[in-house]
């Protein structure tokens, strides 16, 4: 087996199969195996995030995590799932019954969706959209609805408060996670995610990929993207809307049962696919970092980098304390907004000064598209510490 | 001034730095890994009461079935039925003594009023019964421990409650020895002062 | 009839009947936002990506969104009793809607504009709207974003918290908690 056939074993092995079938069904289940491979893949993944979380906030925490189901604990995520399998689904007696079953379903199936788009490997993206980047987050944009059914169609306070702390939140952090994404739109001059993916190869000769996070422009975004990214998918520290310790959890408080299980799935889901698009923008795609590691196979690559990332945002909820509403607001509108809009600034400027050929341009280049980003960066942060600060509750 | 994003970091460093100290030096996990290891339980630790033996489980038991631990006791859970020799003669010593742990509160309030320092505070807690009734109400060969026992869970409380138990036995020893000589010597002698002291 | 366009048009119709006629406000917001998805999809069926996306983008994720927020924040959503659906003056609207209809398709047959061959509908690709979007309808479009940016900063100004000059901000003494 050569380095290219398992790189493409996937590819293969789909048009295998498929080519066993008639001709007049192969485009529905080309589709229909698209999406089991999406579904089977990224669940299991959920199972395997699941543990890893919990191993890895117990380690930060000097404890062991689950060692108890199976060696080492690995098995905890099979004894979780059969839990929330059996558990007895609740429905409050004042809860409106449709809508309350449909917003589980309404916030993993508008996750899902985006999914559809994300190449995972060379050839593996299940539909190459000339839109890509946008239908990913028309997709999502629906996830704010499922929220917002959860929590209202409970009909309790707590889950009502939290699915409105959840909408806000998804709105305002909307915003910076579009405007850092148009940096990469506006230099690669597209927006489908398989030719984004395809422009940071690595050139012919050069040893580094032409990944976007190498540049300040792009490091910026990346870092704005991430931000955003987590809140979106409400983890710690941005995780106002399960608020464990206030409203217990928001607009999941009166789900039990697989429904609650859904509703993690699709927190997790979620936090995959904006890794997946953080990856495919920011992280080289499917590329190797370096050319003398091509050998591997792309969707490897994809995979091993959304690992990586699935580390940092478990790493990032085992450290970071919860953020204060007040708190989380003021930095969605007034820093990440703002960056933002500067980021977008500084990628012009690179993709302007490309063509300078002086000597020490590159060097110029690098000084002002920093500093571009740099100056703003301290200037919005100036008094910050005291902004968020102690705050005196009027009303309270 | 310090630069923005500085405490991130630096709260980063530090729980990196305990996932993997965690890997390397056990010693910084705190997890007891319960079933398999525990944790001795602290010496003032108390839970259920039992009744503490010299020599003998069943003939050397201290309690003489006076019922005041019963009465006292705030939720009842203690149950007493005294021997009796064949005459029907009450006998110092219990025929039942039952004490439903499942209703016990582990107050202490038995252990701290019996005057014959028969009952004390047990420190066993793995307890776990699969039937809900008459797994836990305990009798009283299941509370019968030897004062040996007592001593390694309670060491300091036990040699308090031994010093006292010697103490008032050599009394008595005197008192007798006193009263020996007082019927040995003529009448009318002055009672020896033993029986003042307190 | 293609079978899929029948779907989406009777899921469309349904979801907009709902929003209409159902009693509870938050059942008929997301009727509407069912509605919209259904509009959505019929422009992607069509091949009209970008206005597919955008579509589900800002009517989806931002208005129907909005809707639920107004009608959370100013009433609650349950129905009332003993209102009825219909107003009492629907047959004056079923006659106006019936007369508007009328108008329309009267026009519309009588035009002369059905006589000529239609036009063949250009290509539109996501890459040729914004490149005419940023070339030949740069104008309008500035226009447009400056007009939306007046609008939200004359809402900011209208939401701000007016302060009487020269007074501090009004709140309770301390300890004086009802």
């Amino acid at each position: 087996m050569t380095a290219a056939s398992i790189d493409q074993v996937f590819v293969n092995a789909k048009q295998a199969l498929l080519s066993l079938l008639p001709e007049t069904l192969r485009p529905g289940l080309s589709m229909a195996i698209n999406a089991a491979a999406i579904l089977g893949t990224f669940a299991l993944l959920f199972a395997v995030a699941t543990l890893l979380e919990r191993k890895g906030l117990g380690r930060i925490q000097n404890r062991y995590g689950p060692n108890r189901v199976g060696p080492f604990g690995v098995l905890q995520p099979v004894a979780d799932g059969l839990k929330m399998l059996i558990k007895e689904d609740i429905l409050p007696r004042q809860a409106d019954r449709v809508v309350h079953f449909l917003a589980p379903i309404a916030l993993v199936l508008s996750v899902l969706l985006a999914y559809a788009v994300l190449p995972f490997g060379r050839n593996m993206a299940p539909i190459d959209l000339d839109a890509g980047v946008l239908y990913f987050f028309a997709a999502s944009a629906a996830t704010e609805l499922g929220v917002f059914m959860a929590g209202w169609a409970s009909r309790s306070k707590y889950s009502l408060l939290g699915a409105m702390r959840g909408i806000a939140q998804m709105i305002s952090y909307e915003l910076p996670l579009v405007l850092s994404t148009l940096g990469v739109i506006m230099v690669t001059g597209s927006l489908s995610l398989v030719e984004i993916a395809e422009r940071q190869a690595p050139p012919a000769g050069a040893i580094l990929g032409r990944w976007f996070v190498f540049t300040p422009w792009g490091l910026a975004g990346f870092l704005l993207f991430m931000t955003a990214a987590v809140a979106e998918a409400n983890r710690a520290p941005f995780d106002l809307p399960e608020g464990e310790s206030e409203i217990i959890a928001g607009h999941m408080v009166e789900y039990s049962g697989f429904k609650y299980a859904l509703f993690f799935m699709g927190e997790y889901l979620g936090m995959f696919a904006a890794s997946g698009l953080a990856i495919t923008l920011f992280l080289g795609g499917y590329h190797a970092p370096f050319a003398f590691l091509g050998w591997a196979p792309s969707w490897f690559w994809f995979f091993a980098k959304l690992l990586a990332l699935l580390a940092v945002f478990i790493w990032l909820r085992g450290t970071l304390p919860r953020l204060r509403q007040d708190q989380l607001m003021n930095f969605a509108w007034k820093w990440l907004l703002p960056m933002s809009l500067v980021n977008l600034v500084a990628a012009g400027v690179w993709s302007y000064s490309a063509a300078w050929t002086l000597p020490g341009a590159g060097f110029v280049r690098w000084a002002s598209c920093a500093g571009l980003l740099i100056l703003p960066a301290l200037w919005l942060s100036r008094g910050w510490r005291a902004r968020v600060g102690p705050r005196v509750y009027r009303y309270a | 001034m310090s630069v923005p994003g500085s405490g991130i970091l630096k709260g980063l460093v530090e729980t990196a730095r305990n996932f993997a100290g965690s890997y390397v030096s056990p010693e910084r996990l705190v997890t007891v890994q319960y079933p398999e290891e525990s944790l001795p339980p602290p010496e003032n630790a108390r839970n259920f009461p039992f009744l503490v033996y010299d020599e003998d489980p069943d003939k050397g038991l201290r309690c003489v079935a006076c019922k005041i631990c019963e009465k006292e006791c705030p939720p009842q859970c203690i149950y007493i039925v005294a021997e009796r020799d064949e005459k029907g003669k009450v006998l110092k010593r219990p025929r039942i003594f039952d004490i439903d742990i499942s209703v016990c509160m582990n107050c202490q309030i038995c252990a701290e009023v019996c005057p014959f320092d028969a009952i004390k505070m047990d420190t066993e807690f793995e307890l776990s019964r699969y039937e809900r009734f008459g797994a836990l109400l305990l009798h009283k060969q299941d509370l019968a421990k030897s004062n040996e026992y007592y001593r390694r869970i309670h060491p300091t409380e036990a040699a308090e409650v031994d010093a006292r138990l010697a103490e008032d036995r050599a009394r008595q020893q005197a008192k007798a020895a006193a009263a020996k000589a007082a019927a040995a010597s003529p009448a009318g002698a002055p009672a020896p002062a033993a029986d003042k002291t307190p | 009839m293609n079978p899929v366009f029948f779907i989406l048009a009777v899921v469309t119709l349904a979801g907009a009947l709902g929003a209409v006629a159902l009693r509870n406000m938050v059942h008929c917001a997301l009727c509407l936002a069912v509605t919209f998805i259904g509009i959505a999809a019929l422009f992607l069926h069509q091949g009209a990506q970008f206005a597919g996306l955008v579509q589900v983008l800002v009517y989806v994720g931002a208005v129907a969104v909005l809707i639920v927020f107004a009608i959370l924040l100013t009433r609650s959503g349950d129905a009332r009793k003993g209102v009825a659906v219909f107003s009492r003056s629907w047959k004056t609207g079923l006659l106006t809607a019936a007369a508007t209809l009328a108008t329309l398709v009267a026009a519309i047959v009588n035009s002369p504009g059905l006589l000529r061959e239609a036009p063949r509908a250009p290509e539109l690709s996501v890459r040729q709207i914004g490149l005419d979007l940023m070339s030949q309808w740069l104008l309008p479009l500035e226009i447009l974003g400056l007009l939306l940016t007046a609008t939200m900063i004359g809402a900011v100004i209208l939401a701000m918290p007016e302060k009487p000059s020269g007074e501090p901000a009004p709140g309770p003494e301390k300890g004086a908690r009802p």
